[in-house]
């Protein structure tokens, strides 16, 4: 490993650089040391056709429909260009009669067993077996034999089925399986005439990625569960947006037909996604479809929610925050917001804090870091992250939270160019390819850190030491990234942030990628929805001046985060719970899409929060989410129906699509904003999208430079926030080149961007210019040319806030000391849980599973219960009993159980304190 | 096909962790599984030698057992059924205690391998492929064997047997059901040669030492290549 590590930096620069030139078709062609045939003629503009062949995975060499004639010192030969490389002085020839002639016969023997049943078949009209028999293939077979037949088609997981009869064998599903999700749970069974894709006896395809699979699959073989027969290829209309299910941001296309969407399919995003999707993020449309959407403002009129007019509503909306606040503007909270775009974040965050004065504003529920240490720990991007020497996971498990960006990370570990290193209180699905995975108790994390970069601090116990000198050693040279989020909900995310403070304060250079895992949490966060700072990524104190100079008012002191809202809400009588200043009672409550009742870990916490306020507002999109204890429904458009911005987990800022008009009377979000505040008696001053967005790019210190020509002209990669620190500028889509079709059918077109301007909402768009590119992309050079914020520069305007640094104290709280009877909950993730977009998409509900509670071995023998039987959890002030199995992952003392989900007994929010540091529980028999 | 009971019902489980214990397998073939892939830089290399122990316990290559070869050598069990069922002399699908084997190639179809094989299926009563009700014996019909000279050839167990007419299979027949040449022809899945050719004889503690060996000399080359990288560096530095 240590070779690995001394050979990086070298051996990608060379490769890089060296080229060789040949000959293709009689043109001299320039081509990188080791390429592909294949893609250095795409890259020239020569598309050679192909069915195998993947530009993000392996070349395998197995459909020979890439056939070119090479000329060497044999004469010319036929050869697969997919599977040779380029190399220099070659003589190749892709259109000679001896290619067209393999061609030609290449097409007829893969036809031979094809069923040819394409009227039926689901990818008729976005074939590559279809389209390239046309373009090179034969006008007749020759075959009038029995074809082989299957039973058709049989499922091979709850989403994904197959039928054998049309699979051509080009394996690309099976080595999407196991080269880039690593399940190969699906494989080549049989040989010769008898092959076929299929599953081991009994035991599914039940990965997270299977429906990539479906994507790339050059024929009609494997079909998706809920597009099947849904819709034809020609009859769609399509969209490039970027999917908001997590904060990964992958690039996708929404394809949809009659105001429904019909597919997602990834899009292949350099920096990002490299085309895969997982299936939570292709699937989870369903929800947007879903008959159960919020079409109307509802007001609370004798106990239940009663449709009125959105005058009425806002009317009601705004006596109820006006009187929340007659103590002081901190007697309202607003809790949400990771489901707006950056637009209808920054609107409401000007309506809280620019109008109503309030700093209460939360976009994380209590199961987020503190935004100090994830807007100031320096950002790496994705792409850091996989080419740095070693990543330090410090997250919950990747493959649960962030999918794609476990694929991402997962390939680079698994190539051997990455070090992974996993500080956590379980074993995740990464623990089996990492360097080293040093085990915690909850409470430990900033121990664990402390210790990593200093050798004198004490071992918090239990600690390996000699997984810990490797850890050291690993993380000791080369580029480091730390991907930091919350291994578990039931400890404070202030002491995990603090583990990535002292790793930041001890090595300067290291990079920093929050796991935040809500749609466009990485957004609201930037647009200021979080206490103590302001849009832009700046604190609130150093940026009052400058954001007074255009907003009514500006908060006087920092707010309360989520948690501290519902304390303060529920009241000095709720459960004992005081809050940290009484001074003014959280009275009113704005939901932005959050139920907290079942997002926050703290279940009894938020029931209290809600029945303590006065007066509660949801905006919300799905009737399942709604709170019994709202007063007011504002009903909102969802993703796919709505234009605007998203920023992911990296700063990187991507433009979404709209596709579908939204339900009813359902509005964008920064609409909803920009109306209550016009019943406030104020002025947002946003009076379309755009506006919002120019606002942004003039107000906020980290978006400076990010115009909307900008955007528009960076395309789907879309740009990295700041531009000027950031070091990373536009970057240039390189793989798979506009000519390849094959790589990702169904993708209509990957560089268009038509969001269709909706009447009311866009304006046409400014003329881009590749001046506006270089300016923004240079970022400082935006600022140099002293471009204009406002209008009161002769009287000495503030000057433009800093960003946000690395946090000096984050407030981290202390971790009471443990005795031997004490056990430390941990309380991990799923990708598929009770939360509203899987709940509303039929093909993944099904899905959630039910895990047991988790307990170490020896403690499950201590307590006398064997792996499979009830053991009772008791808390301080809760209790459940649960059957519990052994994981010998967990150390002594920790157990493990899954957020939101069903479990029998009840279910683990119950148990969760958010307002201690760990929660700390008792395990005993029934 | 009936198809081979499940190994483990149910989603495949999410959380990784260490794999499960072999729950099928004898611990005498577990044993002797470790010992091979110890063999081997990689574990997974000794796949095919795993299988042929499994189906010398069961006769035939049980989905169980697959599942368990798969969490030995560290692939997935679609994987395994994915090799296994390339090849002919595994066997993924239940076989009966004998497995008959009738070449037809051509030489064997001059000497009158059709008609033994016609013979074959009606004296059994199955169809090539089949397995008599009692689970005695498996028809099956190979590809040339390399006994031209004794044609119509037939193997059993993939032991020669000897030019065979219909009256002498017949013969051949009984005597395997009554167990009269147990000596020479074992039960299906007996292996000889897998366990001889595989270096067992070798010894563990020499297969130890070889490979300590050879891991010394990689260190000792990828060292000396690091020396010659660090030097061509400082020279050009
Ligand atoms: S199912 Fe599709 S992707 Fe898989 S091998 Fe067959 S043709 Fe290729
Ligand atoms: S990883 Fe996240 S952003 Fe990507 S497809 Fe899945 S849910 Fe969507
Ligand atoms: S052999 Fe080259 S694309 Fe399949
Ligand atoms: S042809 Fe039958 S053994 Fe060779």
């Amino acid at each position: 490993m240590a070779d690995r590590d001394a050979a990086r930096p070298g051996a990608g620069q060379d490769a890089a650089e060296a080229t060789v030139t040949f000959t293709l078709d009689g043109r001299e062609v320039t081509a990188r040391k080791g390429e592909m045939l294949i893609a250095a003629a795409e890259r020239a503009g020569t598309f050679i056709p192909r069915f195998c062949y993947h530009p993000r995975m392996s070349s395998v060499g197995v459909c020979r429909m890439c056939l070119v004639e090479v000329s060497g010192p044999r004469g010319a030969t036929l050869q697969p260009s997919c599977f040779i490389e380029a190399t220099e002085g070659a003589v190749v020839d892709t259109l000679s009669d001896k290619v067209k002639k393999a061609q030609d016969g290449v097409l007829e023997f893969l036809l031979v067993n094809h069923p040819l049943d394409c009227p039926v078949c689901d990818k008729g009209g976005e074939c590559p077996l279809q389209d390239q028999t046309l373009a090179y293939g034969p006008g007749e077979s020759r075959f009038v034999e029995e074809k082989r037949h299957f039973e058709k088609p049989i499922p091979v997981s709850e989403l994904v089925l197959l039928d054998r009869e049309r699979c051509i064998q080009c394996s690309r599903c099976t080595r999407f399986a196991s080269e880039v999700a690593g399940e190969a749970q699906i494989d080549f069974i049989g040989r010769g005439e008898e092959i076929e894709v299929n599953t081991f006896p009994d035991l599914p395809f039940s990965s997270y990625f299977s429906g990539n699979t479906v994507q790339i699959c050059p024929v009609g073989a494997l079909t998706a569960a809920p597009y099947r027969f849904a819709a034809r290829p020609w009859d769609l209309d399509q969209v490039e947006s970027t999917c908001t299910t997590c904060a990964v941001g992958c690039r996708v296309a929404v394809q949809s037909s009659a105001n429904r969407v019909t597919r997602l399919l990834g899009i292949d995003s350099d920096p990002v996604n490299h085309g895969w999707l997982c299936d939570k993020g292709r699937f989870a449309f369903e929800a947007v479809n879903d008959g159960d959407r919020v079409t109307e403002p509802m007001v609370r009129i004798d106990g239940e929610l009663t449709p009125v007019t959105w005058h009425e509503a806002l009317e009601r909306v705004a006596d109820g925050l006006r009187s929340a606040a007659a103590d002081g503007p901190e007697g309202i909270g607003f809790i949400g917001g990771a489901r707006l775009t950056n637009e209808g974040a920054y609107a409401w965050t000007k309506l809280a804090k620019g109008v109503l004065g309030t700093d209460s504003v939360d976009a994380q529920l209590g199961d987020g870091l503190p935004a100090a240490a994830v807007l100031g720990l320096p950002r790496a991007t994705i792409d850091q992250a996989a080419t740095a020497a070693t990543v330090v996971l410090l997250a919950g498990d990747l493959r649960e939270e962030l999918p794609v960006l476990y694929l991402r990370l997962r390939s680079r570990v698994v190539g051997g160019d990455l070090s992974l290193v996993e500080l956590s209180p379980q074993a995740t699905a990464s623990t089996p390819f990492a360097s080293v995975s040093l085990r915690y108790r909850p409470g430990d994390a900033a121990g664990l850190a402390r210790a990593m970069v200093d050798d004198t601090a004490s071992l918090p116990a239990g600690t390996d030491p000699a997984a810990l000198a490797e850890a050291r050693r690993l993380t000791g040279s080369g580029p480091v990234v730390v991907v930091i989020g919350r291994p578990s909900l039931a400890e404070d995310g202030r002491l995990v942030a603090e583990a990535a403070r002292i790793l930041a304060e001890a090595r300067p250079d290291c990079r920093f990628l929050p796991a935040l895992r809500r749609g466009n949490v990485l957004g609201a966060l930037d647009m200021g929805m979080a206490p103590g700072v302001l849009p832009g990524r700046v604190d609130l104190d150093d940026a009052r001046a400058w954001f007074a100079r255009e907003w009514d008012t500006v908060p006087e002191r920092a707010g309360r985060d989520t948690v501290g809202m519902l304390r303060s809400a529920a009241g000095p009588a709720a459960g004992g719970s005081g809050d940290p200043d009484p001074t003014v009672r959280v009275r009113a409550l704005v939901l932005l899409g959050a139920d907290p009742t079942g997002d926050l870990p703290d279940a009894r916490l938020a029931g209290e929060g809600l029945d303590g306020a006065e007066f509660v507002v949801q905006v919300a999109s799905s009737t399942a989410a709604l709170s019994t204890r709202a007063d007011v429904v504002l009903p909102a458009a969802e993703a796919h129906e709505r234009p605007g911005t998203t920023t992911n987990i990296e700063g990187r800022v991507t433009r979404l699509g709209q596709k579908l008009v939204p339900p009813g009377q359902a509005w964008p979000d920064w609409m909803i904003a920009a109306e209550l505040a016009s019943h406030l008696d104020a002025d947002l001053g946003l009076d379309s999208l755009h506006g919002v967005w120019d606002e942004v790019e003039r107000l906020a210190p980290a978006y400076r430079g990010i115009t909307r020509s900008v955007l528009e002209a960076a395309g789907g990669d879309g740009v990295v926030a700041p531009l000027a620190t950031s070091g990373v500028g536009i970057s240039r889509r390189s793989v798979p080149g506009p000519l390849d079709p094959i790589a990702f059918p169904g993708v209509e077109s990957v560089e268009r961007q038509g969001a269709p301007p909706r009447a009311g909402f866009a304006e046409s768009p400014t003329a881009v210019t590749t001046a506006a590119v270089a300016t923004g992309g240079e970022g400082g050079a935006a600022d140099a040319s002293g471009r204009e914020d406002g209008g009161t520069e002769g009287d000495g305007p503030p000057a433009r806030p800093p960003l946000l640094g690395v946090p000096a104290d984050l407030g981290a709280p202390r971790v009471p000391p443990t005795d031997s009877y004490t056990s430390r909950l941990v309380a991990s993730r799923r990708l598929y849980d009770r939360g509203a977009a899987v709940a509303a998409s039929p093909a993944l509900a099904a899905l959630v599973p039910e895990p047991p509670v988790r307990v170490n071995p020896h403690d499950l023998d201590d307590l006398g219960v064997a792996p499979g039987g009830d053991v009772l959890v008791r808390t301080a002030t809760a209790s459940l009993v649960a059957p519990a199995v052994a994981d010998p992952s967990l150390p002594r003392k920790v157990v493990a159980a899954d957020f939101n989900l069903p479990l029998a007994g009840g279910s683990i929010a119950d148990l969760i304190d958010a307002t201690a540091p760990v929660t700390e529980l008792r395990l005993e028999t029934p | 096909m009936s198809g081979p009971p499940s190994p483990s019902p149910g989603p495949a489980p999410r959380r990784a962790g260490a794999p499960p214990a072999p729950s099928h397998l004898s611990a005498e073939t577990v044993e002797r599984a470790r010992e091979l892939i110890a063999l081997y830089p990689e574990a997974r290399s000794a796949l095919i030698p795993l299988c042929h122990l499994a189906q010398e316990q069961d006769g035939w290559l049980r989905p169980e057992a697959m599942a368990d070869i798969a969490a030995l050598v560290g692939v997935t069990p679609a994987e395994v059924y994915g090799t296994a069922s390339f090849y002919d002399m595994l066997h993924t699908e239940p076989v009966g205690t004998h497995l008959v084997s009738v070449c037809t190639n051509i030489a064997c179809l001059l000497g009158g391998a059709a008609e033994l094989l016609e013979h074959a299926e009606t004296s059994l009563g199955v169809n090539v492929g089949g397995t008599t009700v009692d689970g005695a014996i498996t028809l099956e019909e190979a590809e040339c064997l390399a006994d031209c000279d004794r044609a119509p050839c037939v193997q059993v167990n993939h032991r020669y047997v000897g030019a065979q007419t219909p009256e002498s299979f017949d013969r051949l027949v009984a005597d395997l059901r009554t167990g009269a040449r147990a000596d020479e022809i074992p039960r299906h899945g007996t292996l000889v040669r897998v366990r001889r050719s595989v270096g067992l004889r070798a010894g563990r503690d020499r297969v130890v030492a070889e490979r300590a060996a050879m891991a010394a000399a990689q260190a000792a080359r990828a060292e000396e290549a690091a020396a010659a990288a660090a030097g061509r560096k400082e020279g050009s530095a």
